[in-house]
């Protein structure tokens, strides 16, 4: 079944087209980078397709169904900077978040769940931070707290909104660690990501986007001198860099 | 003034007790919905909210004049301010919306005009013939001590109300509060939510006009819940301590205008909000100005005995450590040397030896070489591994080589064995 399947998806702030007919279809049990140039329209895919911003046209499909039917399964770790981190709450509050659906309404957090978000913040490395009011993370403890609190919702399909951005190493390694084991497990995972050095180590497809898709699919096929041209454009010194990063790493059939 | 004040303690006045438990479920309930309110960012919008009920009501009372209805019943007057009220809110958001106008001239223009829309009105309606319109300035200002019983529990009941929907929704509210856009993904109506919330604070708005009039209901809304912020990093202990601090002022306010006859109690109750987030500010036990300085005081402190173990430490590595040796070593503030040598005498890190050259004590060379060794472990790291394993420095040790921690020193130590030098890095004092 395919988790994520978006369809001529047209997005317009005021006057001006951001994504123009995308579609994308995300393959199951796969980690998918979503990779752009500033302003192509990477979070704005993902925002649309979850319905937190209006589409112009198109359909997104959660499991061949609309996201109304498939809530349960989807789990969305938005930027780390769309919220005030001094937020009066605990890093284990935050994470409870991601639990509240399954509490239901006007239900109070119980104990149990408040043992389940510790274990998701174990899970990212964060056990001994379940306590610390948010404000006193560093930042990309801050991106771990927002993971824990998607692997709390226990979806099967997780977007993430530039969870590697401007996080430290451990970050780095506790998010990677994380993408791995949630492939293991057969769940999806789409992250939109900004480095192009790291995406054909961490993922197995990419999505290159710049307002229109421009290539999709596994990143040995796709992650090309050629595609990353024709996705952004004259910007040279950014491209050269990547170029020469792939022809380090020796990516197969990227530099030919 | 002892007369009165008895006479206010003891509640003997049937119309002392009304007043008093009117203004404190209003207190309260603008504590509780302030608090979702403040950490919402739209505590501007409560005053542009306040000031637009001001048309509300005029208009009301003159379409029951119109009507030949006796004008000033309540809860009609008060239907009007809440459907006005609402109109100022949605405006502002339908101007944010639709426009490129930022959020704080959005609030400026509604808030001016409504205001003068009412000023207009209010004007017209006291030129009417035998219009006995003298009451409509009470919302304007406030009148507590005009609250009748049946005033009295209609705000009670809508406290109570208050009270229910935010203790049942405030895991709804938190999650709007903190994060809309997870929330609108995980399916929850945000809308809605968002449209319950505003709701209740144009309740508590309407509600409080008689007590604190339109231009201060704002102070009530916004000051407890940001007097209650200093007391806890925790949403509940906020929102309880909010509830009280509002109450509490109310009930302050009120008793203030019943012993001093003649001052209003619409603004004391706000002075005495504003006293008690004086207070909080200076004393709170979470984020108190007074807490932030001893910490602060307690770390300079550290640092300064630190930086005197180092200099002795480095001084007796070439020679005696005298104070002019000291002084070569660092600057330090007029006095300050002095009081750090005789402070770390007394605590057994130093001694006095002859020829007012100092010497270490065996507490004191340990810590002294723990100091040193950290120190230039990290000046080591910086200048040759800075770029290895950035995640491993902990955030405060980027201003202070003081604070690593042991882990991290092991670590380093690991890292630069290359470079250790026996003269360079003095062994670790425990090993």
């Amino acid at each position: 079944m395919i988790p994520l399947a978006i369809r001529s998806l047209n997005v317009a702030y005021h006057r001006k087209l951001v994504l123009w007919d995308a579609d994308v279809t995300i393959r199951a049990g796969r980690t998918t980078a979503i990779v752009g140039p500033n302003g192509a329209g990477k979070s704005t895919l993902l925002k649309a397709a979850l319905g937190l911003i209006p589409m112009a046209s198109g359909e997104a499909l959660f499991f061949e169904k609309p996201l109304g039917a498939a809530r349960s399964r989807v789990a969305y770790v938005p930027q780390r900077e769309s919220v005030d981190w001094d937020f009066p709450v605990s890093a284990r509050d935050v994470v409870a978040m991601g639990l509240y659906r399954k509490i239901g309404w006007c239900l109070p957090v119980r104990r149990a769940h408040r043992e389940l978000a510790e274990a998701a913040l174990a899970d990212v490395g964060l056990a001994d931070f379940s306590r610390r009011q948010i404000s006193q993370l560093s930042g990309g403890q801050q991106q771990r707290v927002f993971l824990a609190r998607a692997l709390a919702q226990q979806a099967d399909l997780y977007l993430m909104d530039e969870p590697f951005a401007s996080v430290d190493a451990a970050t780095e390694q506790a998010i990677q660690e994380v993408l791995r084991r949630l492939k293991n497990e057969g769940r999806t995972v789409v992250c939109v990501h900004h480095d192009l050095d790291t995406v054909s180590e961490y993922f197995d497809d990419v999505v290159l986007l710049n307002m229109r898709v421009v290539a999709q699919g596994p990143v040995n096929h796709v992650f090309s001198r050629e595609n990353l041209r024709k996705t952004y454009g004259g910007r040279l010194t950014l491209l050269d860099e990547a170029v020469a990063d792939l022809s380090r790493r020796g990516v197969p059939g990227s530099l030919q | 003034m002892t007369a009165e004040l008895l006479r206010f303690l003891s509640l003997q006045d049937y119309n002392t007790r009304v007043v008093l438990a009117g203004a404190c479920a209003f207190g309260a309930a603008a504590g509780l919905i302030g608090t979702f309110l403040l950490l919402r960012k739209r505590a501007l919008l409560g005053d542009t909210l306040g000031h637009s009920t001001l048309p509300g009501v005029a208009a009301a009372f003159l379409i029951a004049y119109a009507l030949g209805a006796a004008g000033k019943s309540l809860p009609w007057l008060l239907a009007g301010a809440a459907i006005s009220g609402a109109a100022g809110m949605v405006s502002v958001l339908m101007i944010r919306r639709f426009s490129r106008i930022k959020d704080d001239a959005a609030l400026a223009i509604v808030l001016s005009v409504f205001f003068g829309f009412g000023v207009t009105l209010v004007t017209a309606v006291q030129q009417l013939p035998g219009g006995n319109a003298a009451g409509l300035d009470h919302f304007i200002y406030g009148k507590t001590a005009s609250m009748t019983a049946a005033d009295a529990w209609f705000i009670l009941c809508m406290s109570v109300v208050v009270a229910a929907l935010c203790a049942g929704l405030f895991k709804e509210f938190t999650l709007l509060c903190f994060d809309e856009g997870f929330a609108g993904a995980g399916g929850w109506p945000v809308r809605l939510l968002d449209g319950i919330l505003m709701a209740l604070v144009v309740l508590v708005t309407v509600v409080g006009l008689q007590a604190v009039g339109l231009l201060l209901v704002v102070a009530l809304l916004v000051i407890p819940p940001a007097a209650a912020r200093f007391w806890s990093d925790r949403l509940e202990v906020m929102a309880i301590v909010a509830t009280a601090i509002g109450c509490l002022s109310a009930g302050a306010g009120v008793a203030a205008s019943a012993i001093f006859a003649r001052l209003p109690a619409g603004a004391i109750i706000v002075l005495c909000a504003a006293f008690l987030f004086s207070l909080s500010m200076v004393l709170g036990a979470q984020r108190g100005i007074l807490l932030r300085c001893w910490h602060e005081r307690s770390a300079t402190r550290r640092l300064r005995c630190e930086h005197l173990l180092r200099a002795v430490y480095e001084c007796l590595e070439s020679g005696p450590a005298t104070a002019a040796a000291l002084r070569h070593k660092r600057p330090w503030k007029p006095g300050d040397l002095e009081r750090e040598i005789s402070r770390s005498i007394n605590a057994g890190l130093l001694t006095p030896g002859g020829g007012g050259a100092l010497q270490l004590t065996g507490t004191g060379r340990l810590e002294a070489r723990r100091l040193v060794r950290n120190h230039r472990l990290w000046e080591l790291y910086l200048l040759h591994h800075a770029d290895v394993a950035p995640a491993r420095v902990d955030r405060d040790a980027d201003l202070i080589e003081h604070v690593l921690d042991p882990g991290l020193v092991d670590g380093l130590e690991a890292i630069l064995d290359n470079e250790r030098r026996a003269a360079f890095v003095p062994e670790d004092p425990e090993k």
